[in-house]
């Protein structure tokens, strides 16, 4: 940190005797930022307050995930093969993206665009099966109005999609940037705070299929 | 056909919308329509809208941004005090027979808005403001981690605001209470727009608020000057850390019951009905595990005030530093297990009434450790009482009431018989206001002549004082007889006689406080105008004891030419003491970010996709939502968002505050 | 124990004289005893806090800038002895509290039958609780009688030192019931039923009240509390009974609507089920009580085990002479029972949409005038 320093000396003695034995210094001369670790941890702290709303979603679904209003049932709904699939593409992806971190770290641009590609591919994949998933129950009637635990299910699962959705976008923004600007030090930060959020979204899902259609079937 | 297209166009807003039958309504829009064409009229005149957009609504500077939130508190007080005196007005007069002068549609919106404006509009900002403007300035940084977030969370937090203004003249606001409980609050119980303001506006200023949280989080983690250790930081400084800890860790419950809310009242889902298996005391628990701690997100940062305060002021260094520290780091925990305090009268059994009401008490451990801190700190001192100290000192004799009565409140069996009355009326706002409140003016009275850089008049902030403190006494005092009468909160009319004695004692101390409040203003004009008089150009008016007194007042928009070090807790004091010199020469240019026009626009689109969302203009909402992804991917692919301030210009702020200095002598 | 009502009411007693503090001053012993407790409560806080507000002042006043005489000693910050003081004083303070607190909380916990009538009355051998069904309604109160068959609106009456037994819950939205003359309140909730057991000891009339807001008509929310002599109390019942009305079902729809400042009314007859379907949000013909579809959802759904569970239900309810009759969707148990038995010849059971027809056969709630 101190690189220039330039010292002051005190003028007379401070009340704390070992500390005088060295003359104080007052101020340094250079610049005091830390810009790039600040980033890295807000983008964490952001990361945890988002963790928060899903862990009330969680307990929403703890609460509420047996209350079917005489309705449907996870036994009934789930498709348990579909959803495994789901989950590989998210987990492939997850796996891609950190080849692309991989070639980042060696400032291989086009090696990191076609890594990311193939994520956004798998991302995009995950989002399908969802939406078809989704777009099966409620033609089946079993809508997110149709009971407590399928409002609970839909919210849970659908806010998950929905930051999938943002992260496939913001994916697509920081393909750009590269493309235009390549791997700075901007863009590298960047696509390190993205890496966190596709693999906290990766971590979350594990959550919600092992809580959600795990558990589900076993009730 | 033509019903159509005003449906898609207009949504639920039609004309019957607007409250022009409503003549207190009426009056109010003319008078703030007048307000502000003279406002518009007088900024076009002086030419001032230029200025105004590049100097301030753009700035990232943490300092422009403090005083802007400080700026929209003060405002938003008006109106929070506004309804309290209508609410106080009513209660005073509607008794034998006579309905008052609001009916309950009215009535019930006022005691909502009231609620809302006070703790999200008021006391956030000004806490938020607070802490934006010193917390930098007491760390030795030049700005907050992420300049334009902060700017950005600002102006979310102003849409919120905007959200509920419009909502006193384009529609109506809820009709539930501050926490809309649903049932109550569900469609079927409250169909109409007012609730989905409440929603919005809270949405959209929450943002704000957890980014806010967020970027000071990291601007104390990782910039601190060199030498300050965490327990070297300033008491403030620390209040503010667990602060925003507890914004972080708790605004995110709040974004996540108002979206299953808001679910339930767009989408039809079933968490919080009666019916179909959903839960509302679900919503009761989610709601308060955000609001309990809500409440000392409040209340810790007036406690960093009065401690700079009380050991400035006492010239003394502040007594049991890390007890206080770690004092404050158990609230912060503790502030997460007592929730349920708030409801022990849903009947949740014995063991855990208990549980929670013993948890509460044990806060007041730490609390009660402060207030012998601040005790033992003026013991032995050299008391000046200037402004803050008087603050401070109202504050202790106040707040141990309030804290007393909330241990009572904490009492489950007691609970039973005082929860919902004027009782608990009185406490939190013996709490909220000897407390937050008394701190908020505390610090503002110490920090106004640092932000610039002259003192306020002193009679007229004394008459404004008196008149707070005792209006506060006067007004609330009579609520905990009325509460141990058996009066319950929220009620417009009443039948027993023998009450209104004590609401007209009450609307009496609200008038005295509706005086204490335009001495403040009047205070901050005279002082506008004698501030040739009341000048101080040391940038150390009270002879302070922490950094933020190091820099001159008003400070540069560097805020340190040279970044200090810091060897002591007290690191200004300690500077002075071992006869610290300041350097006159070698300045450097220096990196600060840019300003940039972006948080306006974001936050005003948001503000507009909450409008559209309230009336069901869809259309609007999406296209404004479209506009947020657009401004804000755009706003990423600008990379030059900082630049170098020239070293002549700091060399020539530099030069000026020698000389003014050297005129000191 | 009212000498410590005497002792704290001293000093203010001059200025609220004629003023009644019924908080601290009520005529039932559950109340009575969480009376106390508020004064005991801050008798024990008192403690500190007085002595806290005296140095304040004194150290204000003894070390204010003009006094010379005053020592200073700028830098000492820190007394390991005191710290341990002002952190074992509120803790001392805080254990003495907590262990009341968990006695009395359990005590005097609303959901615990009463174990005696008054402090100096114990409970007699064989009493009989007097049962009182309490709906909070659209800004009303219905008081149900079981044990009398009869039921009140807006006025409630009870004999003096018989335990009173009361299963509150509301029609729409939270309300609180509270008579602060007998017992701390408890929260009246839709589709939930809470209990409250308390006793009153002197006769009188009253005043009862929602304590939680509830909409447009909360401030005429109010009730009368009789405390009658045991005489006085049948002929109260017998006077009701007289007073014909009979509550049934299609009354209770109507009664139901949102009203305000409703005067007492009186039913000679009542429907014994009417609490209960109350409670469960299915007076209405049609509609599927929440116990039942609870029980449907604990037997794991209509399928496998749901099946059974719902033709148990089914039965018994026919039994009881309340068949559900009138279907209107899938909303009955009959229905549900008859959807998944179609529903199990295809592969994946379908449902059918319900949100509206459920809407529509729920509780019904105007929108506020």
């Amino acid at each position: 940190m101190t690189t220039t320093v330039e010292a002051m000396h005190g003028g007379h003695a401070g009340h704390d005797a070992p500390r005088d034995a060295t003359p104080p210094v007052f101020y340094v001369r250079d610049e005091h930022a830390h810009e790039a670790a600040s980033t890295a941890l807000g983008f964490w702290i952001y990361l945890m307050s988002d963790c928060l709303i899903f862990a009330v979603l969680f307990a929403t679904y703890g609460v509420l995930g047996t209350s079917y209003a005489a309705g449907p049932t996870p036994k009934e709904l789930f498709d348990l093969p579909l959803v495994a699939l789901n989950t590989a593409m998210l987990l492939f992806s997850s796996i891609t993206y950190g080849f692309a971190m991989l070639a980042m770290e060696k400032g291989r641009t086009a090696q990191t665009q076609g890594w990311l590609a193939v994520t956004l591919l798998f991302g995009l994949a995950f989002l399908g099966i969802e939406l078809y998933e989704f777009a099966h129950l409620i033609h089946e009637g079993a809508g997110p109005g149709r009971s407590a635990f399928l409002s609970a299910f839909f919210t849970l699962v659908g806010t998950h999609g929905l930051h999938v959705t943002f992260g496939s976008v913001w994916l697509v923004t920081l393909m750009v940037q590269v493309a235009r600007r390549g791997l700075i030090p901007a863009n590298r930060r960047r696509l390190m705070c993205l890496s966190m959020f596709w693999h906290f979204l990766d971590v979350i899902w594990i959550g919600v299929f092992t809580y959600v259609y795990l558990m589900g079937m076993l009730r | 056909m033509l019903e159509t297209l005003t449906t898609f166009l207009f949504g639920r807003l039609s004309l019957e919308s607007f409250p022009y039958h409503e003549p207190i309504l009426v009056a109010t829009f003319f008078a703030v329509m007048l307000g502000g064409i003279a406002l518009v009229a007088a900024l076009s005149y002086f030419k001032l809208w230029g200025y105004l957009w590049k100097e301030w609504f753009t700035t990232v500077d943490h300092k422009r941004i403090g005083i802007m939130y400080m700026i929209l508190g003060l405002i938003m007080l008006l109106r929070g005090f506004a309804d309290a005196i209508m609410m106080r007005a009513q209660q005073a007069i509607a008794f034998n027979g006579s309905e008052g002068y609001l009916n309950a549609h009215h009535y019930d919106q006022v005691f909502t808005a009231h609620g809302v404006i006070m703790i999200f509009f008021v006391a956030m900002p000004l806490v938020t403001g607070l802490m934006n403007y010193v917390v930098p300035l007491q760390i030795g940084a030049r700005d907050v981690s992420f300049p334009f977030l902060n700017n950005f969370s600002f102006w979310m937090t102003v849409g919120g605001a905007v959200l509920i203004m419009a909502s006193l003249f384009v529609g109506e606001f809820a009709r539930t209470g501050w926490l809309a409980y649903p049932p109550l609050s569900g469609l079927e119980a409250s169909p109409d727009v007012g609730v989905d303001y409440y929603i919005w506006a809270l949405q959209v200023a929450g943002v704000g608020t957890t980014l806010s949280g967020i970027n000071l989080i990291c601007t104390i983690v990782k910039m601190r000057a060199p030498g300050m250790t965490m327990m070297k930081m300033p008491v403030f400084t620390w209040t503010s850390l667990c602060t925003n800890v507890l914004i972080v860790a708790s605004f995110p419950v709040l974004t996540a019951v108002l979206v299953l809310l808001s679910l339930d009242r767009y989408v039809g889902t079933h968490f919080f009905t009666s019916d179909m298996g959903g839960n509302p005391m679900m919503y009761v628990n989610l709601i308060w595990i955000w609001g309990h701690p809500e409440v000392y997100i409040l209340i810790l940062p007036c406690f960093g005030i009065f401690s700079e305060v009380t050991s400035t002021f006492c010239g003394k260094k502040l007594f049991g530093y890390t007890s206080m520290v770690y004092a404050t780091v158990v609230i912060t925990i503790l502030s997460y297990l007592v929730w349920l305090h708030h409801f022990f009268t849903m009947g949740s059994g014995a063991s855990v009434n208990s549980f929670f009401g013993i948890t509460t008490m044990i806060i007041s451990i730490p609390t009660g450790a402060k207030i012998f801190n601040w005790l033992f700190t003026m013991y032995r001192g050299r008391i000046r009482f200037e402004l803050p100290m008087m603050w401070t000192i109202a504050f202790m004799l106040t707040f141990v009431i309030g804290g007393m009565t909330g241990v009572l409140l904490a009492v489950p069996p007691a609970d039973f018989v005082l929860h919902n009355s004027l009782f608990l009326i009185a406490h939190f706002h013996n709490v909220i206001i000897g407390g937050v409140l008394f701190g908020l003016f505390a610090g503002i009275y110490y920090w106004w002549p640092k932000a610039f850089g002259f003192r306020l008049d002193p009679f007229w902030g004394k008459v404004s004082f008196w008149f707070w403190v005792i209006g506060f006494y006067v007004a609330f005092m009579p609520l905990y007889v009325l509460g141990l009468m058996g009066v319950t909160r929220r009620l417009r009319v009443f039948e027993d006689p023998s009450l209104q004695i004590w609401f007209q004692i009450a609307a009496v101390g609200a008038v005295l406080i509706a005086i204490g409040i335009g001495a403040f203003l009047v205070q901050i004009a005279v002082s506008v105008l004698k501030r040739n008089q009341y000048v101080d150009v040391t940038g150390d008016p009270w002879d302070g004891r922490t950094l933020e007194w190091a820099t001159s007042s008003p400070p540069p928009g560097y805020n340190f030419a040279f970044t200090p070090v810091i060897h002591d807790n007290d690191a200004w004091w300690d500077m002075k003491k071992r006869g610290y010199a300041r350097p006159l020469e070698g300045y450097r240019p220096i990196h600060m970010p840019a300003n940039t026009g972006t948080g306006v626009i974001l936050a005003g689109i948001s503000t507009a996709l909450g409008f559209a969302l309230v009336w069901h203009i869809w259309w609007l909402a999406a296209l404004s939502f479209i506009g947020l992804l657009v401004v804000a991917i755009s706003h990423t692919f600008n990379y030059n968002r900082d630049f170098h301030i020239p070293v002549e210009e700091v060399v020539a702020t530099e030069n000026e505050r020698t000389r003014l200095l050297a005129g000191q002598v | 124990m009212s000498r410590y009502r005497a002792i704290a009411l001293l000093p203010v007693m001059a200025a609220l004289s004629g003023c009644n503090l019924v908080v601290l001053n009520p005529a039932g012993d559950v109340a009575s005893q969480q009376g106390d407790l508020v004064v005991i409560s801050t008798l024990l806080m008192l403690l500190i806090i007085v002595p806290v507000m005296a140095l304040t002042v004194l150290f204000a006043w003894r070390y204010r800038q003009s006094n010379n005489t005053a020592r200073y000693e700028p830098d000492w910050d820190h007394s390991t002895q005191l710290e341990l003081v002002i952190w074992a004083a509120p803790l001392l303070i805080i254990i003495c509290l907590g262990a009341i607190t968990w006695v009395t909380t359990h005590k005097l916990d609303p959901y615990r039958p009463l174990d005696r009538i008054a402090a100096d009355k114990p409970l007699p051998a064989g009493v009989k609780p007097l049962d009182v069904q309490v709906v909070a309604l659209d800004w009303k109160w219905l008081f149900v009688y079981p044990e009398y068959g009869i039921a009140s609106v807006n006025e409630m009456a009870a004999p003096v030192d018989r335990p009173i037994r009361f299963s509150l819950t509301a029609s729409t939205v939270m309300n609180s019931f509270y008579v602060p003359a007998l017992a701390g309140m408890i929260y009246a909730m839709p589709g939930m039923e809470t209990k409250l057991h308390a006793v009153i000891n002197e006769p009188g009339t009253y005043k009862g009240f929602s304590s939680n807001y509830s909409g447009a008509g909360f401030s005429h929310m109010r009730f009368a509390f009789l405390g009658l002599s045991d005489q006085d109390f049948d002929g109260w019942v017998s006077k009701v009974k007289t007073a014909g009305g009979s509550l049934d079902r299609n009354a209770y729809i109507a009664l139901e609507k949102p009203s305000e400042a409703v005067p007492v009314q009186h039913f000679g007859t009542v429907d014994p089920k009417l609490f209960n379907a109350v409670v469960n949000l299915c007076v209405r013909p049609g509609t599927m009580c929440m116990s039942d579809m609870a029980a449907i959802d604990r037997a794991g759904g209509l399928n496998a085990g749901g099946m059974a569970a719902a033709n148990g239900i089914l039965r018994a309810n026919t039994l009881a002479g309340f068949p559900d009759t009138q279907p209107t969707g899938l909303c009955t148990v009959a229905e549900a029972v008859e959807a998944a038995a179609n529903s199990g010849a295809v592969q994946r059971p379908t449902v059918t949409p319900i949100s509206a027809s459920a809407s529509q056969a729920g509780p019904q709630r105007l929108a506020n005038p």
